[in-house]
């Protein structure tokens, strides 16, 4: 037993030395910027750049519009689905599943065919078209998390002596999901919506063949031009993805604690 | 809302506010995601004219695509198999104790994370890293003399994307796998050792064959989830590592075979090999949870 915690203990070893070596690399070369000293230069050029700022804050927008049009499709299916719909469930699980089988570019390119200016639907002729495009795009990378989350929250409470009980109130469906049901699965929908935030605001591929001025085509532009401040940027993604995941654990922990 | 509704009026139509509420899901569904792949595999099988013809596909097979597919699957495969092997060795240390208890929470929270760092900030941690001016080069170099880069390594290269991608498998092989492993219960074991089986037996008669259709499983996700990966070698190679998605990045971008029907096929030579290694995997996981309720 002895020999085997040490191989125990050897495997996370490794493991945290393979995870963490990196991260450090990054920050020290992050700071190497200037010639002899370590300083924050890269950092402060990079949040003094008008381009950092301008595409970081459009990619938040777009994740948080990416979030509430998500959860705005997505809550009532699934509440449906669960509720009165069951027969639909193989299709809605195979569906929900195709993003992971269909790869990104993949799904770009189908968008860039079917919705170019010379088609039935020109989304691509305006910028706020390609938004839209962009932000459908994302739906559909968060779908199969987004999905999961909200069913995995459906399925905790109980769905339909909830909605039995509002219906004999006389409470509309409409009512019964925004006052009823949202309530109970909060937590799931903010884990929902922190992992599509992590998902969204770095990404690259949809933004970039959409011509979208996003946060990933930008850190793609800046690792290609830059040395010291991309592996900045990369520090700052990984706080930002560390800070979602983060506060998903949070909210899941007092989740659990709230319901014993 | 109409406010005809009184308990009295139960039964209420129901069906149609079910519909209703299905159905903006189900247009966005329709449009954003199965029309654009149909209409790719559609494209795979059509002529310049419109009639069927599978020519497209056999001009898949020129060396450069090939190449394309043959280097994609190769990183796919060694990051997988790599992954899948040193995740379930560290899941298995994080969860069968004899370890501090914090250890378990960290690892799962760890690997949350990691799992998701892809994309192009890891290829500019491991520029930092093991690029020719990387902290890990510098300290190889300066410690032991030893220059990586004049030993043969590079980053810019199948085994330089592959240990990067490595930098998310292995965390997500850690969360997928986990679960598998906690369903082992202590009893098999008990009963396997009071019928005098050694530790190997144990393995090999029980254990292993309880875990192996999660593993394989979680391996095959893990193939497909590097072989649809973009950004990460776009990143660290730019076009000089010829892998698929980055040939079909390039055709969308500039049509550089100069044939549009040509780029559907590429699609839907990506979307066949992702899917049947998630139907497997599908496959495989009915099967596992036979035995892991």
């Amino acid at each position: 037993m002895k020999t085997d915690r040490l191989g125990h203990w050897l495997a996370i070893l490794i493991g945290m030395l393979y995870f963490l070596v990196p991260l450090a690399a990054t920050f020290e070369f992050s700071l190497r910027k200037l010639r002899g000293v370590y300083s924050f230069e890269a950092y402060r050029i990079v949040l003094a750049d008008p381009q950092f700022q301008s595409s970081f804050t459009f990619s938040i927008g777009l994740a948080v519009v990416t979030i509430v049009f998500g959860m705005a499709i997505i809550v009532p299916m699934a509440y449906f689905v669960e509720l009165r719909l069951r027969k639909l469930r193989p299709f809605i699980e195979f569906v929900t599943l195709l993003p992971l089988v269909v790869p990104a570019i993949v799904i770009v390119f189908g968008y860039l065919r079917l919705y170019n200016s010379s088609s039935v639907l020109p989304l691509t002729n305006s910028s706020l078209g390609t938004n839209f495009l962009l932000t459908c795009g994302y739906v559909t990378l968060a779908l199969p998390y987004m999905y999961r989350s909200i069913e995995t929250g459906l399925r905790s409470i109980d769905v339909r002596t909830l909605t039995e009980a509002a219906e004999s109130l006389g409470a509309s469906s409409a009512t019964i999901i925004w006052r009823v049901i949202l309530p109970n699965i909060r937590s799931a929908m903010l884990s929902g919506a922190f992992l599509t935030f992590a998902i969204v605001i770095g990404e690259f591929t949809f933004a970039s063949l959409l011509n979208r001025p996003a946060f990933g085509p930008y850190l793609q532009l800046i690792g290609a031009n830059r040395a010291y401040e991309p592996a900045a940027l990369a520090v700052m993604a990984f706080m930002i993805t560390w800070a979602c995941m983060g506060i998903i654990q949070v909210i899941s922990r007092n989740a659990v604690a709230a319901r014993h | 809302m109409v406010s005809n509704v009184s308990p009295a009026s139960l039964p209420r139509p129901r069906v149609p506010w079910a519909v209703v509420g299905v159905t903006p899901f189900m247009i966005f569904a329709v449009l954003f995601l199965i029309l654009p792949t149909l209409f790719l595999v559609v494209g795979a099988f059509q002529a310049n004219d419109g009639g069927f013809t599978l020519a497209n596909l056999g001009k898949l097979w020129t060396p450069t695509i090939l190449s394309s597919y043959w280097i994609s699957i190769k990183v796919s495969v060694a990051s997988a198999v790599i992954g899948a092997a040193i995740g379930a060795f560290i899941a298995y240390a994080a969860v069968s104790g004899g370890l501090p208890r914090w250890i378990r929470p960290t690892i799962m929270t760890f690997s949350g994370v990691a799992s998701q760092f892809a994309g192009v900030p890891l290829a500019f941690a491991f520029l930092a890293t093991l690029g020719r001016q990387g902290l890990v080069t510098l300290f190889l170099s300066s410690l032991f003399g030893i220059n990586i880069y004049s030993q043969g390594f590079n980053l810019l290269s199948f085994w330089g994307l592959t240990l990067t991608y490595l930098y998310f498998q292995i965390p997500l092989m850690v969360l997928i796998v986990t679960p598998a492993i906690e369903g082992l219960r202590k009893e098999w074991r008990e009963a396997a050792t009071i019928l005098g089986a050694s530790t190997w037996q144990y393995w090999r008669h029980i254990a292993g064959p309880v875990l192996l259709p999660s593993f394989l499983g979680a391996t095959l996700l893990l193939f497909a989830n590097s072989f649809g990966a973009i950004a990460t070698a776009y990143a660290l190679t730019g076009s000089s590592l010829n892998i698929v998605t980055i040939l079909l990045y390039a055709q969308i971008r500039g049509d550089v075979l100069h044939d549009q029907n040509l780029g559907y096929a590429i699609a839907f030579g990506m979307i066949v090999i992702t899917g049947l290694s998630n139907l497997c995997y599908i496959l495989l996981r009915v099967r596992s949870e036979r035995w892991l309720k």
